[in-house]
């Protein structure tokens, strides 16, 4: 089985800052890789490495079989790459935008017009076609700019955060996109800082944490390595509260946790739910919720990490700092 | 497009050939000069602002520095010329630094094309920019009583040797484009050092008489002094190849030091 994105060991320093040190991984063609991380994880400069618009300071990565240093004009035959901020041209029109890239790839003149017309209909830009890009909303840039990548039909495509900032409409639209593309065959890398996004859309997720892989899976395999499943009981009457936890300690093993009088642990045994229904029976408490749930991937973020993901924007907004400075100094 | 994605239209090629990387470049020229259709601002600053320093010098300054507005145009006319040229110099950083801080430049790096395309694009379109430019200047010139006292040659030569001063000079710009993150910034530098650079020369004055001697030194020093002087003798007679020699020497200097320290901040950047 060869693989279309294949990464290993990847470091990259700019300077004192190490933005990545050791990435691996691999995605296979015509599937769908989450690359999720807070902001300065490394995800851009791991998908900046793998465009070839920068060079590892150690490590080797092959994109559709082509070293992405030592082959890089062949990679760039076979990538699209958009990128956090809309890679557009401001002043042009969108066809004009999209015609430009067409004959940068050798199309015809005529060809590129075809292939501009088809894309513009497709993103639901042909109303806007004519106007300079600096006129767009961020969701038609973001549309341009997916538009630009996929001029040259290309079988691997790689979007940086392609939905950050986006309202939740255009966000699902862009979702649908992807779908799309994967069904033509497309393999996509994709990274997010959304779960949800690398949930709804991924084949294979890979956790990225301080320029490191510190987890990858399927997202149910991701659920099911950090426990898995979530039990919730609620009982009808409040005070029942203490009796629901004594008895959920004592089947898990775990120590539950309870907000609004809603009882919850993390489990790994789907048997222990009957378990738990005969124990509230004999204990005489009414239940007016009780259900299991498998983790979400902030809970397995959190489980993997230490630390919800929420709550590292601070740290990250300084290595980003750092990062930025790095790439400028 | 329900178009297999899988097979790449061509085979795949190992390098740009030469044929194509024209065709990149010729594409990225075509692009940079489109812009200016929807960017009037731009047509303005191209055409209208040397149009206005060409009246306002001539018809205020004229007659106190020289004693007529006829007789101050031989002396300005090339001087602002050679101004303009500098400052649409200017432009290729500014043009560079929003391809960059706005990831169109990333775009262009992450397409198979010549990885000289984009920079040579824009000089392109730069130097037609430049053309227009001394056009309406001649024209304007031609317009109020400026005569070229020389033969069309020597007005081709005379552009050919502005066109390569401002090419190399840009290197200063293309430098500040990779150091700074906004393109405004680079318009600043523009004018912080070109506004003075142009002033403390022998563009808009006939002679250094009555300057004191040690701003006199630096006006005979300075590198747009030769270039006015070599555009003055292209345009109206006299001496042009001392002068010519030492503003391309200072060209070849300021290129020597910038373009790989340009090179070296675009790689720390990237």
């Amino acid at each position: 089985m060869s693989y279309a994105i294949q990464a290993e060991g990847l470091e990259k320093r700019f300077g004192e800052t190490r933005a990545l040190s050791g990435v691996s991984l691999t995605a296979e063609p015509g599937t769908v890789l989450g690359v999720l991380g807070p902001n300065g994880a490394g995800k851009t400069t791991t998908t900046r490495i793998l465009a070839t618009l920068i060079e590892p300071t150690s490590g080797h990565a092959t994109v559709g079989g082509y070293d992405v240093v030592k082959q890089a004009h062949q990679v760039r035959q076979l990538v699209g790459l958009t990128g956090q901020y809309a890679g557009v041209d401001e002043m042009l029109t969108g066809t004009e935008n999209l015609v430009m890239i067409g004959r940068l790839l050798g199309q015809s003149r005529r060809a590129s017009k075809a292939r501009a017309a088809e894309l513009l209909e497709r993103f639901d830009l042909v109303e806007a076609a004519g106007r300079p890009a600096k006129t767009y909303s961020g969701g038609m840039r973001r549309r341009l700019d997916l538009a630009a990548s996929l001029v040259g039909r290309p079988q691997i495509l790689f979007l940086d955060e392609p939905t950050t900032g986006l309202d939740p409409r255009s966000r699902g639209g862009l979702w649908n996109i992807v779908r799309g593309l994967t069904a033509d065959g497309v393999t996509v890398l994709l990274t997010t800082q959304y779960l949800e996004e690398a949930d709804q859309l991924a084949d294979d997720i890979v956790v990225i944490d301080r320029g490191q892989v510190i987890a990858h899976g399927t997202s149910d395999a991701l659920k099911a390595q950090v426990g898995g499943q979530v039990l919730e009981v609620r009982p009808v009457q409040a005070s029942d509260a203490e009796t629901v936890t004594a008895i959920v300690a004592d089947l898990s093993g775990a120590t539950p946790e309870t907000v609004d009088g809603l009882v919850s642990v993390p489990i790994t045994d789907p048997a222990l739910m009957p378990a738990v229904v005969r124990r509230l029976d004999d204990a005489n408490v009414p239940v007016g919720e009780l259900s299991l749930r498998k983790s979400s991937l902030d809970e397995v973020f959190f489980a993997l990490t230490g630390h919800h993901t929420d709550d590292v924007d601070a740290e990250a907004d300084e290595l980003v700092r750092a990062e930025t400075e790095g790439a400028r100094a | 497009m329900t178009t297999a994605a899988l097979a790449p239209e061509h085979p795949l090629t190992r390098r740009v050939s030469p044929a194509a990387a024209v065709r990149h470049t010729a594409t990225l020229a075509w692009r940079n000069l489109v812009q200016i259709k929807h960017n009037p601002m731009e047509l303005v600053d191209l055409s209208i602002q040397p149009i206005m320093f060409v009246l306002l010098f001539a018809y205020v300054f004229g007659p106190s520095m020289t004693g007529s507005v006829q007789a101050y145009l031989p002396v300005v006319i090339p001087g602002i010329i050679a101004q303009n040229a500098l400052f649409a110099g200017m432009s290729t950083g500014f043009g560079l630094n929003s391809d960059l801080t706005k990831g169109v430049y990333d775009r262009f790096r992450s397409l198979p094309i010549a990885r000289s395309a984009p920079l040579a694009g824009r000089i392109i379109a730069d130097t037609v920019k430049q053309a227009w430019s001394m056009f309406i200047l001649l024209t304007v010139g031609f317009i109020i009583g400026f005569r070229i006292h020389t033969n069309p040659l020597a007005v081709v030569g005379a552009f050919l040797l502005l066109l390569a001063f401002a090419i190399l000079f840009s290197w200063t710009s293309v430098f500040i484009a990779m150091k700074v993150n906004e393109p405004e910034k680079v318009q600043i530098f523009g004018f912080v050092v070109i506004f003075p650079l142009s002033f403390l020369s022998t563009a808009f004055i006939k002679s250094t008489h009555g300057i004191p001697d040690w701003l006199a030194w630096v006006i005979r020093n300075n590198p747009v002094t030769q270039l006015v002087e070599a555009m003055r003798g292209l345009l109206l007679g006299g001496p042009v190849l001392d002068h010519a020699v030492v503003a391309l020497a200072w060209g070849l200097g300021i290129t020597l030091i910038f373009a790989p320290l340009s090179l070296r901040a675009f790689k720390q950047r990237a």
